[in-house]
């Protein structure tokens, strides 16, 4: 061993945790530390914002649904994936959940099973387009995408589904208040996303998850089934779709055949603004999450100064790039990527 | 001395966090002059190429060119300066021509310098392709030509910047004996031009061929600069490693076990492979030689799966096994390390335990799916110390780890798997005269704790010097196994050119 390599060992074990910590994690620090700038600066214009009728309310409830298939796409991104086809595939598990759980009269807790399994479902499909057809992500799901739109307008023939009136408490599932004064929605999307951290750090599917992102070929040629292991992260990123559906039939009180296009960019964009890199092999979900609020307060901040929605599209795009671009120039910096 | 120097790099350093790449490097360059840098693996020879290229800035130091101080700041300021480099791995367009690859970025435009004019870049590039005597059609795709061409394309490009220095990262790694002669000519005619080559290469009987001076380093610091003609090769060797190695071993005779591990039956596949049959027992290393295209690389990887074959059977231990997939290779307990280690074997983004354990993860985890963390990070340490790597710990991202130790990072993963047959494909492949040692001591190391190893290899001491027995191939076929006591390299090449001319 080289005296520079006994330094640099020394360096690392007298070195301060918390400060080895930091630097380790500072692409997420950066991260909440802008979402504390953007919240800061929204209450110092309109103090209403800051509330908690507006934080629960406004922001943290219109994050659930954006905010659950973000989670469940990560772990597809992370293996270097996409899937374009979470948005339509929503809708279309929301139609379905509706017309099983009024024609067969399901009670609550089988309705939200059915909606988490034929979400997962869908994403065991893309999983065999893309593994056992060899299409590229980008195809397959982009294939599934157009297919789920349809079908979910065909099986609820045009109209919405309506929940409310025929199933009692299904409305609660993400409105009730299991923890008084927090909206269960809320409860869904934080535990949810615990879950799915342990499942991506503490797991072997999470760690074949990063694996698969990072080298493919040599990760088969480990002995690894990445075929196999691809179908179910894309199935495990499907679960998380139909319990997006599930909470989003809840705050609706119905199943619009309509609704979904269109969210798997805003949770992709999430997923991206959290620090997850498209090329695969890295990324947190409590980025994503972070990614996914700093887009929820951007809208309700912008619309709470009375801005108009085109700009708030407009601002949007903006931030994608600045945090995009950010997390670039500092990877740069610590010879990350070169 | 001073007018005819092109070049001078003085107490140049440059520190990656967590590692002191260079530290107070010298070397220069004179005109018509070819200069070598040698030094092993991670001695830092690479990031002063990509210092003086522009591609990383130096900490401290002086570059004087021509006479100037010049800070490169980017690779478009050295291409303007006058100095180009030619990667080992070509940064050619395969979908392109000849000439539009040598005139990337300055094309021939038509009048209105809307349209492009490939007639006239066409022209240019036969003009120099002329002036270089390089038998070469621009209008060929770069992609359809062999790499030995696709390397003179990159020294057409190269050449007309009309710089001054031109710096060739390991030129021949990829290159027959013949296309290396061709490559020497163009060399010696570029120094006879007057241009200044830096020349970087493992390959050190190339040096006496080519060289005028030769500059070695080691860990980053410089050693010596010696002339070519006043030196030897174990010099060099001894310079670069601080100690000496021999380089005509043969293997200790070891006492050789019957029983046979693997035995295969006819392997063929649609393509090249035709009938090959052989016995690999335990605690041998079979040695695989063969002329480039023979056969070896899709031998091992029909065996182990990751390519179909089209018949043939393999049995473990007198047992029929079928391994349709990589997968059941592993579960066999076959490990293959591939001559592309980046490509084929690392994830070069995660850690050392990530590595480690990547074909084991199911035995690094509880039933519930839960990853153990703390045995994975103990075994790391283990084979860290074991196999001797060279990292400030398990926690270091591979890719700031030397080839030599990628390659142990790779091997500590079949070993953790616990593979009792391991498929090594060109083992030392990039890996510099000091760690290939390590590395063959390591072969031998396992051979005699009863692995039984296959191990691939062009280079032909490195087969006579480590294998038990060995199989030479051509053209798909297996042509002989010889016993390395019968063996010498007329016998190997006759068998590999069996089917030739």
């Amino acid at each position: 061993m080289t005296d520079a390599v006994k330094v640099i060992e020394g360096e690392v074990k007298s070195g301060n945790r918390i400060a080895t910590f930091a630097k380790r994690e500072i692409g997420r620090v950066l991260a909440l530390a802008s979402l504390v700038v953007i919240f800061i600066f929204f209450t110092i214009m309109r103090p209403v914002f800051a509330s908690w009728e507006n934080v629960s309310g406004g922001i943290l409830m219109s994050t659930t649904v954006i905010g659950l298939m973000a989670i469940g796409t990560t772990f597809v991104i992370i293996t270097g994936g996409i899937d374009l086809s979470i948005g339509t595939a929503t809708a279309l598990v929301a139609v379905i959940v509706g017309k099983l759980v009024q024609g067969l009269n399901l009670n609550v807790w089988t309705g939200i099973l059915v909606g988490i399994i034929v979400g997962g479902l869908c994403g065991v499909i893309n999983g065999l387009l893309i593994t056992i057809l060899k299409l590229p992500p980008f195809i397959a799901t982009l294939a599934t995408m157009k297919a789920a739109q349809g079908l979910a307008l065909i099986i609820s023939d045009l109209k919405p589904v309506l929940f409310t009136t025929d199933v009692p408490g299904w409305d609660a599932i993400a409105t009730g208040n299991i923890i008084p004064g927090l909206p269960n929605g809320i409860l869904i999307l934080f535990g949810a996303a615990v879950v799915a951290s342990i499942i991506l750090n503490k797991t072997v599917i999470g760690r074949y998850t990063f694996a698969i992102g990072s080298n493919e070929a040599a990760t088969k040629l480990s002995g690894v089934k990445v075929n196999s292991w691809l179908i179910a992260i894309y199935g495990l990123g499907g679960l998380y779709v139909g319990l997006a559906a599930v909470v989003l039939t809840s705050r609706l009180g119905s199943a619009r055949p309509d609704l979904g296009l269109g969210y798997e960019l805003e949770a992709i964009a999430a997923v991206i603004i959290g620090g997850t890199s498209l090329l695969g092999g890295k990324g947190t979900i409590s980025g994503t999450i972070i990614g996914a609020l700093i887009m929820s307060v951007l809208v309700n901040g912008l619309r709470i100064l009375e801005l108009q929605q085109e700009w708030q599209y407009v601002i949007t795009g903006l931030v994608i790039v600045l945090a995009v671009w950010g997390d670039n120039v500092r990877r740069r910096r610590t010879g990350e990527i070169s | 001395m001073a007018t005819t120097q092109l070049l001078s790099l003085t107490g140049v350093s440059k520190e990656f966090p967590g590692v002191k790449a260079l530290n107070n490097v010298h070397f220069d360059l004179n005109k018509g002059e070819v200069h070598a840098i040698v030094g092993e693996n991670g001695a830092g020879k690479s990031t002063l190429m990509k210092i003086l290229s522009g591609i990383y800035k130096k900490d401290t130091g002086d570059i004087v060119y021509l006479g100037n101080h010049v800070n490169v700041k980017s690779p478009l300021e050295a291409q303007k300066l006058g100095i180009s480099i030619i990667h080992q791995e070509l940064n050619l367009m395969p979908d392109l021509t000849v000439a539009q690859n040598i005139f990337i970025g300055r094309e021939n435009r038509r009048k209105g310098r809307l349209f492009l004019d490939d007639r006239k870049l066409n022209k240019a590039a036969k003009a120099l392709l002329e002036e270089l005597d390089l038998v070469l059609d621009p209008r060929q795709k770069v992609g359809e030509l062999t790499i030995a061409k696709q390397q003179m394309v990159e020294i057409a490009k190269a050449v007309s910047y009309r710089g001054e220095v031109i710096i060739m990262d390991e030129p021949t790694s990829s290159l027959t004996p013949a296309e290396t002669d061709a490559l020497f000519k163009i060399i010696r005619a570029l120094k006879a031009s007057g241009k200044g080559v830096v020349y970087i290469s493992h390959r050190l009987e190339e040096l006496s061929k080519i060289t005028d001076r030769i500059t070695v380093i080691r860990d980053g610091e410089y050693v010596k600069t010696l002339n070519t003609p006043d030196t030897s090769i174990p010099e060099v060797i001894s310079l670069m490693v601080g100690r000496k190695v021999d380089q005509d071993q043969r293997p200790d005779v070891r006492t050789m076990s019957t029983e046979v591990v693997l035995k295969v039956e006819g392997i063929s596949d649609s393509r090249l492979l035709k009938d090959v049959s052989f016995e690999l027992r335990k605690g041998e290393i079979l040695g695989f030689a063969g002329l480039m295209g023979a056969g070896r690389t899709e031998l091992a990887r029909a065996l182990i799966g990751a390519d179909p074959k089209t018949s043939g059977k393999i049995f473990l231990r007198g047992k029929e096994v079928k391994i349709k997939s990589p997968s059941d290779a592993v579960k066999s307990g076959i490990g293959y390390l591939s001559e592309d280690r980046k490509k084929y074997g690392l994830l070069l983004i995660q850690n050392v335990t990530f590595n480690v354990i990547l074909s084991s993860i199911p035995s690094f985890s509880n039933k519930l799916g839960f990853l153990k963390t703390k045995p994975a990070g103990a075994i790391t340490r283990d084979a860290i110390k074991q196999l001797s790597i060279r990292t400030p710990s398990e926690n270091q991202y591979l890719k700031n780890l030397s080839g030599g130790n990628q390659q142990k990072v790779v091997i500590s993963k079949w070993l953790t798997r616990d593979c009792d047959i391991l498929i090594f494909d060109e083992p030392t492949r990039g890996i510099d005269v000091g760690a290939k040692d390590e590395i063959y001591k390591l072969l031998a190391k396992l051979a005699s704790e009863g692995k039984s190893i296959i191990m691939i290899s062009s280079e032909l001491p490195e087969i006579l010097r480590m294998s038990d027995r060995i199989a030479v191939m051509c053209e798909g076929q297996l042509t002989g196994i010889i016993n390395n006591k019968d063996a010498d390299q007329n016998k190997i090449m006759q068998l590999a050119t069996k089917f030739r001319d």
